[in-house]
């Protein structure tokens, strides 16, 4: 019997009740880390007691089979203990050494895919896109798994100069937050909204309405208790559609991905990054988005036989130039790449430092 | 249609390839549950047309709270009439995502009964598990269920978002504060900041235990609080020279890539050398020996300020705002300062702006003086170029007060 009215604000549940023994005895006393095999990480304690953790590759949408199968892997192998990562990623806690390669071998008989440490490529964090939201430009899910597809080999086995976050989101809300990734892709617009008069005046507030836009587009329509939009000055980014669901902004034809780099959020070596402007669009051209995909892997590749090891994308473009990226990665360079936003002329060259 | 007829042409594409496949997990749903099905068959839909197929918003929730769920229809009821409303439920996740399976089933009972999918997200973008799809009679008795077995719901809308936290020292050597137990305390108290939204817009609290910033909390977090030390890093130099005897280049791969020229390699002595002082505690070197090198025990941790995505003035990374704090429970001062900066923000802010946009807009300074914070150098990459600053403590009679109020340009 369920009770009729919930207990509220009771918050999540106690993470030390999900604790595997392993860790509660030496939580905090970790010393040291390996790295077996990419996806296997051994933590030392101080008391000499070794942690194994063995990571697999999760499309993030699962349905509850999915969970279920997980937590049979982990009550057979690992005490029923597992945790997810920040990238979304499944990790078996196993304390006992004996249980890793047979969960390992289990794992693969599965056709699960173990990997995802060290210097090479993480999971994709992404977005809801078309499986889920209103707002998206393009689809998330798809586009991980097409990608991930072709580039697979660098989250198992193949190691790279650094470590590449990818991240997607599917709209400029980035609810994903994919700013400073080595990669971002978002789902772009590249039409204004279409202005739907009779609706606007029903369900929206105008005052509201003409305030979220960054760039002063929208302006009051009396006539139709409305607004009207300055094509010339939207720049798509929807917020008004998200304060306003009548004025949808969402173009089969015009929709599709834009392809910033060089993002990074850790302080290692040098502070973190925002990613910047690669490929300002690419077709939605589900479902394997082919374009996509050759321009994500020409990126990896490139960086991957060019920069020194250690580097992370964003350190290998910022000590080649961004003129030798574009040129090595024979992305074409645009107006598009030259900001005209609010911190423009942060970004323009205060130096006849350049190279041809 | 035939029998041997797929309904979902393009998607069943994306069933090939090495990647684990979200469209065989939808299948798997849709063998079950009807609304999986349909939600699919919008899906394929969506890959047809290029365009998306759900409406804008509606809202929908649970008694007591006003956030947690978010309200979600199809945007053609009568073909895909199982997903006519098909909401999501945030449900707050244990701090540094560990669970039993005997949780994890448990959530799956729940959503299996109450949901109509059968889907799930493990783990939304803030770091909430998302039960992704239910109608509006069921979401109630959803909650009921979760809140019994011990399960309570995340934030939204403009509200504190479900902090979150890398694993800490649950599991990592390089943890110099206790993530977990900050998340989880955090969360603990302010959740009526949480449930029932009230603010500007929303804010994000996330948990580093390092400057390697696992949850990104820089980037995606208005308040992040990350782990650093005051003292040295330690140096174990016989375990240096094992890493340096079985062929690691330390001149090249640690000494040469220290920002701060703090690092040097004594080939005589056959000892890594440290100017403690130089170190700005970047996490390189530890990162590249981790056996060798750890983090000082004077801990605690740097708070910073503002961080968001592009919309809607761009994006910001956040800033330091408090260089050093020792981090205690029960967190009595983090809490305090949390209290002052909402409390000015929602006092200044528009609808929809970001606390690193009300502070962009109204001048650190002000912002400063508002919460009671000192001004120190770390709070900058250098101070300003420019000559226009402000003198308000001179104004008035030259009380040599300070004063308070607006000082835009």
């Amino acid at each position: 019997m369920t009770q009729q009215h919930a207990k509220t604000d009771i918050g999540p549940p106690d993470y030390r009740t999900l604790l595997p023994p392993i860790i509660k005895e030496n939580y905090g006393r970790w010393a040291y880390h390996e790295e077996p095999r990419p996806g296997v990480l051994r933590h030392v304690s101080e008391t000499g007691a070794e942690l194994h953790s063995v990571r697999i590759a999760s499309p993030r949408l699962v349905s509850i089979d999915f969970i279920r199968d997980i937590c049979d892997i982990a009550d057979s192998y690992c005490g029923g203990y597992l945790r997810f990562t920040s990238r979304n990623n499944v990790e078996f806690l196993v304390s006992d050494k004996a249980q890793v390669e047979p969960l390992k071998a289990e794992l693969e008989k599965r056709g699960m895919v173990i990997g995802g440490t060290g210097k090479g490529l993480s999971n994709i964090v992404h977005t809801q896109g078309w499986v889920h939201c209103h707002s998206a430009a393009t689809d998330a899910s798809g586009l991980v798994k097409v990608i991930m597809d072709e580039l697979v080999p660098y989250f198992s086995e193949k190691r790279l100069p650094g470590k590449v976050r990818i991240a997607l989101a599917c709209c400029l809300n980035m609810c994903g937050a994919v700013h400073c990734s080595d990669i971002a892709l978002v789902g772009v617009h590249r039409k204004p909204p279409v202005i739907d008069n009779e609706r606007v005046s029903k369900i929206c507030e105008v005052p509201t309405l003409i305030a979220s836009c960054p760039t002063a587009a929208i302006r009051p329509n009396p006539k139709e208790k409305s607004v009207t939009i300055n094509e010339e000055r939207c720049m798509y980014c929807g917020n008004c559609f998200t304060v306003c669901p009548a004025l949808p902004i969402a173009n089969a034809e015009f929709d599709g991905v834009a392809v910033f780099v060089g993002g990074k959020v850790s302080n290692a070596r040098i502070p973190p990054m925002f990613s910047r402007l690669a490929i300002p669009f690419l077709p939605n051209n589900p479902p394997r988005w082919p374009e996509t995909v050759a321009a994500i892997k020409n990126i990896v590749e490139v960086y991957a036989s060019k920069a020194r090891e250690g580097e992370r994308v964003g350190e290998w473009i910022e000590r080649i130039g961004w003129e030798r990226f574009f040129r090595l990665t024979g992305i074409p360079f645009t107006d598009k790449h030259i900001d005209d936003f609010t911190h423009a002329v942060t970004t323009f060259r205060n130096t006849t430092q350049f190279k041809w | 249609m035939s029998k041997d007829e797929s309904e979902t042409p393009l998607l069943d594409e994306l069933e090939k390839g090495p990647w684990p496949s979200f469209v065989k997990e939808m299948k798997r749903a849709a063998a079950k549950k009807p609304a999986a099905r349909d939600a699919l068959r919008q899906l394929e839909r969506s890959y047809r047309e290029k365009v998306v197929h759900w409406k804008h918003g509606g809202i929908v929730g649970v008694r007591g709270y006003g956030g947690g769920v978010i309200g979600r229809y199809s945007d053609d009821p009568e073909q895909f009439p199982e997903i006519r409303d098909f909401h999501t439920i945030r449900v707050n996740q244990p701090a540094g995502w560990f669970y039993t399976s005997k949780a994890l089933r448990k959530i799956c009972d729940i959503w299996e009964e109450y949901g109509t999918s059968n889907l799930t997200n493990f783990h939304g973008s803030t770091g909430d598990a998302i039960l992704l799809g239910t109608v509006t009679p069921n979401l109630q008795p959803t909650f009921n269920a979760l809140s019994e077995a011990g399960f309570d719901l995340g934030g939204s809308g403009s509200a504190l978002r479900t902090p979150s936290c890398c694993v800490g020292p649950a599991r990592c050597e390089w943890s110099c504060i206790d993530t977990l137990d900050i998340c989880n305390d955090l969360t603990q108290t302010f959740q009526n900041e949480i449930h029932r939204p009230m603010w500007p817009y929303k804010f994000k609290i996330k948990v580093s235990g390092c400057a390697n910033d696992c949850v990104a909390s820089i980037a995606r977090s208005d308040f992040p609080i990350i782990g650093t030390w005051r003292d040295s890093i330690r140096i174990n130099q016989d375990e240096v020279r094992s890493y340096v005897k079985g062929g690691f280049d330390i001149q090249r791969l640690v000494v040469d890539k220290c920002p701060t020229d703090a690092l040097t390699w004594n080939q005589q002595k056959q000892e890594l050398e440290l100017e403690a002082e130089e170190c700005v505690r970047c996490m390189h070197c530890i990162n590249e020996m981790p056996k060798a090198l750890r983090p000082g025990v004077d801990r605690g941790a740097t708070i910073m300020i503002g961080g968001k995505a592009p919309i809607l003035k761009s994006a910001y990374l956040s800033w330091v705002l408090i260089p050093f704090i020792k981090m205690e429970p029960p967190y009595t001062e983090i809490k305090d300062i949390l209290a002052r900066l909402w409390d000015w923000w929602d006092e200044n802010a528009r609808t929809r702006e970001r606390i690193g946009e009300l502070i962009d807009r109204q001048g650190m300074g002000n912002f400063l003086k508002a919460v009671g914070l000192p001004p120190v150098p770390q709070m900058v990459m250098r101070p300003r170029a420019n000559p226009y600053f402000f003198w308000p403590e001179l104004s008035g009679n030259g009380a040599g007060e300070a004063q308070k109020g607006e000082v835009t340009p």
